[in-house]
């Protein structure tokens, strides 16, 4: 066992650091903080930076065009970027859909949707939750019917929680191909084109007054054949395979840590009994106590992302790293809550940039409240922590 | 020992949650939460007219009410409803001061209030004092008959909406004295007075009020000089009575949601009420709820008692309201699922509501500390 990172790793920190040293700027970290809007482009952005480096895919084997990064590297390079508050990586189209085309998809899919992925060229997003199928995602009832002369599926239906759709142009979706059968075995994997006639796409504006999500609705929507993914019948299993890559990087561990200085650097300028709030020892005490559960995690999320990276499958472990990460990540919007005592009240400072052009708190708490209620999501998205509970007990007991 | 509420407060309470019921839907609500002034003079106006404000005040001050059951009476029905209309701000804080050490002249006031024609708010907190009640570094300094203000006010809630506010300022003494701070009340469209107005999260507008040598009589000082402290200290209790109730009211809100969701939302075949999972974290709720309504009952029982009493059930109060709180407020939108993080639904603002109150009038923590003190001395 070692703890420490080799010469290697070290170069390789030091490559990544400074990477995002020359291309984070001060404004893609005020807008990934919340301060200001992060836009379309701006993620098309970031992706580019990447792309142009060949870090934009660290999971894709290199034959793609990927990174092929192994689990250390991927941890210094979540880790690296959360700290200096880099915009995310989008992940629908690189993360959890070219493993289902490089898997299951045909060599023509792959050739054509690959190298779209990552010019920038489509923006993909996830119609799989509907209105009535959240944690039971294999009750979905969303249609595609061959048409008479085999060409095209004609699609029916709703999908919800469709995030960032509105920026997509194409949607990989789960589909009901077979009503007579087992419910899991009359799913398929389609894409879709945003642009089809019959695609409406309805904005849902969250708790904290973001337009993160929509509902994507479908009416006689037609779909070249070419676009089921694998067989018809078996999009189950390709959608299981995708929630597994959906959980690596679950833990968010790089998100904590940034999430933790954050916290600490507000609660050194917020006062409180005219000293900093870091001096208050019951302030202190919850920081701690999170900061204590973090290192563990980092060390935990190490420990199963390299067996992964091993060749053994993350399976009960992913849902074990989706539940203890988001509490702390939760955990941590809270204290940033407290932190910033009756500051936390303002809507975001966005609400009173042109009016005034004030941010209420001269002491510099941005939108943490609005923060700490978008991220009531982690617990449920993804497979709710309920969902993930209830994996953990089924493999490990059997039951 | 009788736990039932008087004839008079029970009526209220009827009367309040029918019209509320039949007036404040969540359609109407998010009409009001949209809008540029963030609150509705129509609500306002008939609430004043079925007695909410009145219930606020003493008969000497011209109302009927005024104790600490009659606060929570009001407020707790408010908060089930989600009310985002400031009468906390106007008549338990602003109102009440001018009750508590105005004169007769300043009291005249309190039948405008009552009526529900003016407007009030409190400037108190400031960017570094956090929940500190004595911690007031705006100053007031006497110049010939006038008194000079000036100095930065922290999210005063209403501010913008105020004819007239009831602003803090030291006159003597070091920063965090309890001696030399006085009340001052000035109106609205005094010279130097600067309010920048910005939207709450959980609904209704504060504002950051700057004071820039404002010059107000001395007569409209509330009160003698610099012995302001305690009065501030006693409202703050009250105000306290009618938050921790008003959440009461939302986590009951927040609870009928999640249960009747539980009951008719279908996964797996079944309700998922119905998953033990579930159902045991939903019963966990009801148990803290009650824990919860016995702890108003003894904010609100306590508040005329002597101050030691008083001030170790108020913190005791608003430090188990502040941990309850967030466990409903989050635990309700995790039954819910992701329902519950959209705007449009219901929870969504009771459980902002419910969660933003700890940052008001003292959080869990301060409020713990606080008790520990209070136990101490």
């Amino acid at each position: 066992m070692d703890l420490s990172y080799s010469d290697e790793e070290i170069a390789f920190r030091d490559e990544v650091r400074a990477f995002l040293a020359e291309k984070v700027t001060p404004e893609m970290k005020d807008k990934v903080r919340g301060k200001a809007e992060l836009t379309k482009a701006d993620m098309e952005n970031w992706h580019s930076l990447l792309n142009e480096k060949g870090w934009l895919a660290p999971n894709w084997p290199k034959k793609f065009g990927g990174a092929e990064w192994n689990a250390v590297q991927k941890h210094i390079f979540e880790e690296e970027a959360a700290m200096v508050s880099a915009p995310r990586i989008v992940p629908f189209g690189l993360g959890m859909l070219a493993p289902v085309l490089q898997k299951f998809g045909s060599q023509e899919q792959n050739d054509y949707w690959l190298p779209r992925i990552l010019s920038g060229e489509d923006w993909w997003c996830q119609g799989y939750s509907e209105p009535g199928a959240g944690s039971d995602l294999a009750s979905l009832k969303t249609t595609a019917v061959k048409n008479e002369a085999g060409t095209h599926y004609i699609v029916n239906g709703q999908k919800t929680w469709t995030t960032l759709g509105q920026h997509a142009n194409m949607i990989f979706c789960l589909v009901r191909t077979d009503k007579d059968v087992k419910q899991q075995e009359g799913i398929s994997f389609l894409l879709i084109d945003m642009d089809t006639p019959g695609i409406e796409v309805r904005p849902i504006i969250l708790l904290d007054g973001t337009p993160e999500v929509n509902e994507v609705w479908f009416t006689d929507v037609e779909v070249p054949v070419e676009n089921l993914v694998g067989k018809e019948n078996e999009g189950w299993t390709y959608a299981k395979y995708l929630l597994t890559h959906e959980r690596t990087n679950i833990a968010g561990v790089g998100f904590s840590q940034a999430g933790l200085s954050a916290v600490k650097r507000l609660a050194k300028s917020e006062m409180a009994g005219g000293k900093p709030l870091i001096e208050n020892p019951h302030f202190a005490a919850r920081v701690a106590q999170v900061e204590i559960d973090l290192m563990a995690m980092s060390t935990t999320n190490m420990r199963i992302v390299s067996k992964a990276a091993a060749g053994t499958a993350p399976g009960v472990e992913s849902s074990m790293l989706k539940v203890k990460g988001t509490i702390i990540r939760q955990e941590i919007n809270d204290l940033a809550r407290r932190a910033a005592g009756a500051y936390a009240m303002p809507f975001s400072s966005e609400a009173v940039e042109g009016s005034n052009a004030m941010i209420p708190d001269p002491l510099g708490a941005g939108p943490v409240a609005a923060k700490y209620f978008n991220n009531r999501k982690l617990s449920i998205f993804g497979g709710s922590n309920e969902i993930q509970r209830g994996i953990i007990a089924k493999v490990t007991m059997g039951s | 020992m009788n736990f039932d509420l008087t004839e008079e407060r029970q009526m209220l309470q009827d009367t309040l949650r029918r019209f509320l019921r039949e007036k404040y839907d969540t359609a109407t609500r998010n009409k009001i939460l949209n809008s540029d002034s963030g609150m509705s003079s129509e609500i306002w106006a008939e609430l004043a007219e079925l007695g909410v404000i009145g219930a606020l005040f003493s008969e000497e001050h011209g109302g009927f009410g005024g104790k600490g059951f009659d606060i929570a009476v009001v407020f707790e029905e408010l908060g089930r409803a989600g009310v985002v209309e400031p009468f906390l701000d106007t008549a338990v804080l602003a109102g009440g001061l001018v009750a508590d050490l105005g004169n007769e002249d300043q009291q005249a006031h309190i039948e405008s209030i009552i009526d529900g024609s003016l407007q009030m708010a409190f400037a108190h907190g400031e960017p570094t004092s956090r929940y500190d009640l004595t911690r007031v570094s705006t100053s007031a300094t006497e110049k010939g008959d006038e008194i000079i203000l000036s100095g930065r006010k922290a999210v005063v809630v209403n501010a913008e909406a105020a004819d007239m506010l009831v602003v803090s300022a030291r006159e003597s003494g070091a920063q965090d004295d309890a001696d030399g701070i006085s009340l001052f009340l000035v109106p609205k469209d005094a010279k130097g007075l600067t309010i920048q107005g910005y939207a709450l999260l959980a609904g209704g507008r504060a504002a950051e009020v700057t004071l820039d040598d404002v010059a107000v009589p001395a007569s409209s000082r509330l009160g003698a000089a610099g012995k302001a402290a305690d009065a501030i200290e006693a409202r703050i209790a009250a105000a306290n009575v009618a938050q921790t109730a008003e959440t009461l009211g939302a986590m009951e809100t927040a609870c009928y949601l999640t249960k009747d969701y539980l009951g008719t939302r279908k996964q797996f075949g079944r309700p998922i009420g119905t998953f033990q999972a579930l159902a045991h974290r939903f019963s966990d709720l009801l148990i803290e709820m009650e824990q919860a309504r016995s702890a108003v009952i003894l904010a609100a029982g306590h508040l005329e008692a002597e101050r030691g009493v008083r001030e170790r059930n108020i913190s005791a109060t608003k430090n188990l309201i502040g941990r309850v709180g967030r466990l409903v407020g989050e635990e309700s939108i995790q039954l819910h699922g992701g329902i519950a993080m959209t705007q449009e639904y219901e929870l969504a603002h009771i459980a902002k509501r419910i969660v933003m109150a700890d940052h008001r009038f003292g959080d869990v923590d301060h409020h713990l500390e606080r008790f520990i003190a209070l136990a101490a001395a």
